[in-house]
């Protein structure tokens, strides 16, 4: 199966965010970056990185496990809790716009569960979303504000991303059958 | 040492059922849950719909509280019973309460019970997830845990540490289950106490058994103090307090023997000037109230593996 | 003592392979029985119109079994067994005739209480019966019981069981007095101090699952006190359900210096250990008994014990308790286990087919010595003696099933395990009462006339 997004149109789509981000904010004064985990987290840490690079401020970048939030947890006993990973959101969210990153978009539940676990954080002026994948399905009434491709995909396929910091490289690939990783 | 993915029990009985990698994983899940209680909102929605019944037939303060936050930051329903408010009194077996609880479908028993294998007799039948709060003289293994927390954070390992245990070995569940889980994890443990109150079968442990306090602290990493019940003067283990304070109890002269950077520990209640002098209680060297807060920590992480394990419908 | 004697019906128990130690046979002959008396022993012995009963190739003829520590429970308890449940369980074990311990409720320290036994064991008319009465008044441990009287109603011994005679001047009384009427003292071997609340055996299995200790030397040091005692007195004393190798020791000096000292095991206590409390979930209640299980340097003394002759007798020290009894935590739960349908199985498997003693040698500890020690008939098979016949079948393999027991009480440890070797029909007087339905060929010892 080919890649639909290799090393090098990751790191343009994160660097085209980060311009968008920078000026969708005007200047990004109030910022913060929390990537979900697990790969959103290296995501955040880029982009925070590539708003500099871009001539903007440095941004405060958190990451947050949201495995306590899940609407499936325990649903299903088929097999064991999701290992837990710790939150690490070392600075206050209130009044702050938080830019939240994950790696793939799709039935929207991961990013509602996140929405709950930050507001348990504190009251931030605004949440914004942003995704390196959007596969479409949404079962909830999100939508990302910064997306680095959108990718149409059929529910039987899984979308498998591979990031540097992770994976040992950088890749977003589009699986026929369900992959177990 | 890799933490495993999973507990391979639905209940959590004793240190003696885990394997090294379903410790550190109980350990992970406890740093990750630790933080939930540094934030203003102290509460997380996973166990939400879920209950737990908190089933103590013995006094306890701190166990009963430290579950019940765990329960509570879990956002699970929770219901506490102590003997003394039970049925336990009007001559009700123990399966006779557990099997009337479960009619409620708990999904999990948290039990503190006098007799050691209290929590195994209602494994047998139970379809709850039993969780062993301590029985009798025999496992407490989630102090044993918070203890394993609580050094591997001071310490950033558990393995190749020095470790003594000191005092009424022969009736602490915290010393058995603090053996098993140390001497699985590779650290060096040295127990010290009077000889009428030393269990047998720690040698065969790989324990190293002494009577002098001094040998024992002697370099130690951590120094842990276990509580002297009173009343063991009564079964003539003792002479008096003075002289087990004399012999075994914890001063600031005798901890200088060991390593520099030593940690003490005591599972509480204390008996100060008993078994420990308030100086080292209170003193820098002591991670006493540590310990507490990493019990929040312990049973959270304990709560939400065991929920996670499938439950007989 | 019962009389279950048949008078009417006579029959021959033809070709069985007969062991009788104490007559020297280990032949096959043929058995007539008439009256319900050993009529005719011998080769071929004329039917003369009478039925016969071929005994199938492989199986055994034995003197009937005798069980010398029975809790019949009966009265007081009869929610744990009755003396009609018990001495069915006997006869289901292979067992012709057993010995009752006297801590019923009433306590057997009384010859009202002795004939209500006998009475009760002749309505019920399955293994004889031989009660035991009490040492002292209500086995309080103060004041010795009428034991003439007793001896007259008809006890074969005296004890304390469930707790030792209380002090070393009351045993020795006992024993004086006892030696009287030619009667053992059987003692339950114990210092209470250093049993104190223990509920398993003193050792790194106990101090691991946080279970209060009983050391060994508990048991021994009342040995070597009673048998101090029974050589100041002359008396004889019976050391019941002994389980520390230290006891074992002290019996075999006590036997080298001329003391009348002997001494039971029961099956348990040579087959498990207490390593077995850790099984399964652990802390099993039908593991927890009095003395406990010890070591396997103490299981392997006893086995020796039956191998070199120091030990006397294997009993089984049943112990009948209700299911709801033993549902209790360990601590709390009642010491005891029900045993008298697992004996055979247990000691021609781990005895016998071990190669630890000869089926003889097992015939002597189940039935001539228990009859030798209480003075009793049986032990033996005799012309005009009560034809009292246990028929094994030590090859057969069975599977123990706690539910399917037939005491009234299921607290068995042995649930699942499958032996070789076990009793296959069971003759009182000489009625066939019992044939082992799991036994092929078990059936065919009836009596056409029987059913």
């Amino acid at each position: 199966m080919p890649a639909v997004m290799d090393a090098d149109r990751i790191g343009r789509s994160l660097m085209r965010i980060a311009h968008e981000i920078l000026e969708h904010n005007r200047g990004a004064e109030n910022l913060a970056l929390v990537g979900i985990r697990a790969r959103g987290v290296p995501l955040a840490e880029r982009l925070a990185a590539n708003i500099v690079a871009a001539g903007g401020p440095s941004v405060p970048t958190g990451s947050l496990d949201i495995t306590l939030y899940r609407d499936d947890l325990m649903r299903y006993q088929v097999g064991p809790q999701p290992i837990l990973r710790r939150t690490d959101i070392p600075f206050s969210i209130d009044d702050r716009t938080i830019l939240l990153v994950d790696d793939v978009l799709y039935t929207g539940r991961t990013i509602r569960s996140a929405l709950d676990a930050l507001i348990d954080f504190g009251r931030p002026t605004s949440i914004q979303l942003v995704v390196l994948v959007d596969r479409g399905h949404r079962e909830l009434p999100i939508r990302a504000d910064y997306v680095g491709r959108n990718v149409p995909t059929s529910r039987q396929q899984s979308v498998q991303v591979r990031v540097l910091e992770i994976d040992g490289r950088d890749e977003v690939e589009v699986h026929d059958a369900e992959v177990t990783s | 040492m890799t933490a495993a993915v999973r507990l391979r029990s639905r209940h959590l009985l004793g240190i003696s059922d885990l394997d090294p990698s379903e410790i550190e994983l109980i350990l992970d899940t406890a740093v990750a849950m630790k933080e939930i209680g540094t934030r203003t909102i102290k509460k997380v929605p996973a166990l939400r719909g879920r209950t737990v019944v908190n089933l103590f037939f013995e006094a306890s303060t701190r166990t009963r509280l430290s579950f019940e936050l765990a329960e509570k930051r879990l956002s699970a329903d929770t219901m506490g019973i102590t003997a003394a408010a039970s049925s336990v009194i009007k001559g009700e077996t123990l399966a006779d309460t557990v099997r009337t609880l479960e009619a409620m479908s708990p999904d999990i028993i948290v039990l503190r019970h006098p007799s050691s294998g209290a929590p195994h007799l209602l494994s047998t039948f139970c379809h709850s997830g039993i969780v062993n709060a301590g029985d009798g003289m025999h496992e407490h293994p989630t102090q044993a845990l918070l203890d394993a927390l609580t050094i591997r954070e001071r310490k950033g390992r558990l393995a190749g540490l020095k470790v003594a245990i000191v005092g009424d070995l022969m009736h602490s569940r915290v010393l058995r289950s603090n053996v098993l889980l140390l001497t699985k994890m590779g650290v060096e443990v040295r127990v010290c106490g009077p000889r009428t109150l030393m269990p047998l079968g720690l040698s065969a442990l790989g324990v190293h058994v002494t009577y002098s306090l001094d040998e024992a602290v002697k370099d130690a990493d951590v120094v842990m103090m276990l509580r002297l019940q009173h009343e063991r003067m009564n079964g003539m283990f003792l002479p008096s307090l003075r002289e087990y304070f004399t012999l075994f109890g914890l001063t600031r002269e005798r901890l200088k023997h060991a390593a520099p950077d030593v940690i003490v520990m005591h599972p509480g209640p204390m008996n100060r000037g008993v078994e420990i002098d308030s100086v080292v209680a209170d003193g820098p060297r002591s991670v006493i109230l540590d310990q507490v807060a990493n019990g929040v920590a312990v049973r959270m992480a304990v709560l939400y593996l065991l929920a996670g394990e499938d439950v007989t419908p | 003592m019962t009389d279950v004697t048949d008078v009417t019906n006579a029959w021959v128990l033809k070709n069985g392979r007969v062991i009788d130690p104490r007559s020297g046979r280990d032949g096959h002959f043929d058995l007539r029985i008439e009256g319900g008396r050993i009529a005719a022993i011998g080769k071929d012995l004329p039917t003369d119109g009478v039925r016969s009963v071929e005994v199938p190739a492989g199986f055994v003829v034995t003197p009937g079994l005798i069980d010398m520590h029975v809790h019949l429970r009966e009265p007081g308890q009869e929610h744990k067994e009755t003396i009609a449940t018990g001495t069915w369980s006997a006869v289901a074990g292979g067992f012709t005739a057993v010995a009752c311990m006297p801590n019923t409720d009433p306590v057997n320290d009384s010859a009202s209480v002795t004939q209500f036994i006998l009475k009760r064991a002749a309505e019920a008319n399955f293994a004889r019966v031989y009660p035991i009465g009490a040492v002292s008044i209500g086995s309080q441990g103060s004041q010795l019981t009428e034991m003439g009287d007793l001896r007259t109603a008809g006890c074969v011994a005296f004890t304390d069981d469930g707790h030792p005679v209380a002090t070393a001047l009351l045993m020795r009384r006992a024993l004086e007095y006892a030696s009287m009427f030619d009667v053992p003292i059987i003692e339950h071997c114990e210092d209470p101090s250093l049993k104190g609340d223990g509920v398993a055996h003193e050792g790194a299995v106990a101090s691991m699952l946080g279970l209060r200790g009983i050391p060994s030397v508990a048991e021994s040091i009342m040995a070597e006190r009673d048998i101090s005692l029974a050589e100041l007195t002359g008396g004889r004393v019976h050391l019941a359900h002994m389980s520390a190798r230290q006891t074992l020791r002290a019996v075999r000096d006590g036997k080298s210096r001329g003391v009348k000292v002997t001494c039971e095991v029961a099956p348990h206590h040579f087959t498990l250990t207490d390593e077995a409390l850790k099984e399964g979930a652990g802390y099993n209640t039908n593991l927890k008994m009095n003395p406990p299980l010890r070591e396997e340097a103490d299981r392997l003394a006893m086995v020796e014990g039956l191998r070199d002759g120091s030990i006397d007798v294997i009993s089984t020290d049943h112990a009948p308790h209700h299911a709801d009894e033993k549902a209790l935590t360990f601590d709390h739960a009642p010491f005891g286990i029900v045993g008298l349908e697992t004996c055979v199985p247990l000691c021609i498997d781990r005895l016998v087919h071990a190669g630890v003693i000869s089926l003889s040698r097992l015939v002597e500890l189940l039935s001539c010595r228990p009859a030798e020690l209480l003075r009793i008939p049986g032990g033996t098979i005799t012309v005009g003696a009560p034809a009292d016949l246990t028929v094994l079948a030590p090859d057969a393999s069975v599977t123990i099933s706690a539910g399917a027991l037939v005491s009234k009480s299921k607290n068995s440890p042995f649930d699942g395990w499958t032996l070789k070797g076990a009793a296959a029909a069971t003759i009182v007087g000489g009625r066939v009462l019992y044939t082992n339905p799991a036994i092929p060929g078990a059936a065919s010892l009836t009596p056409s006339w029987e059913n």
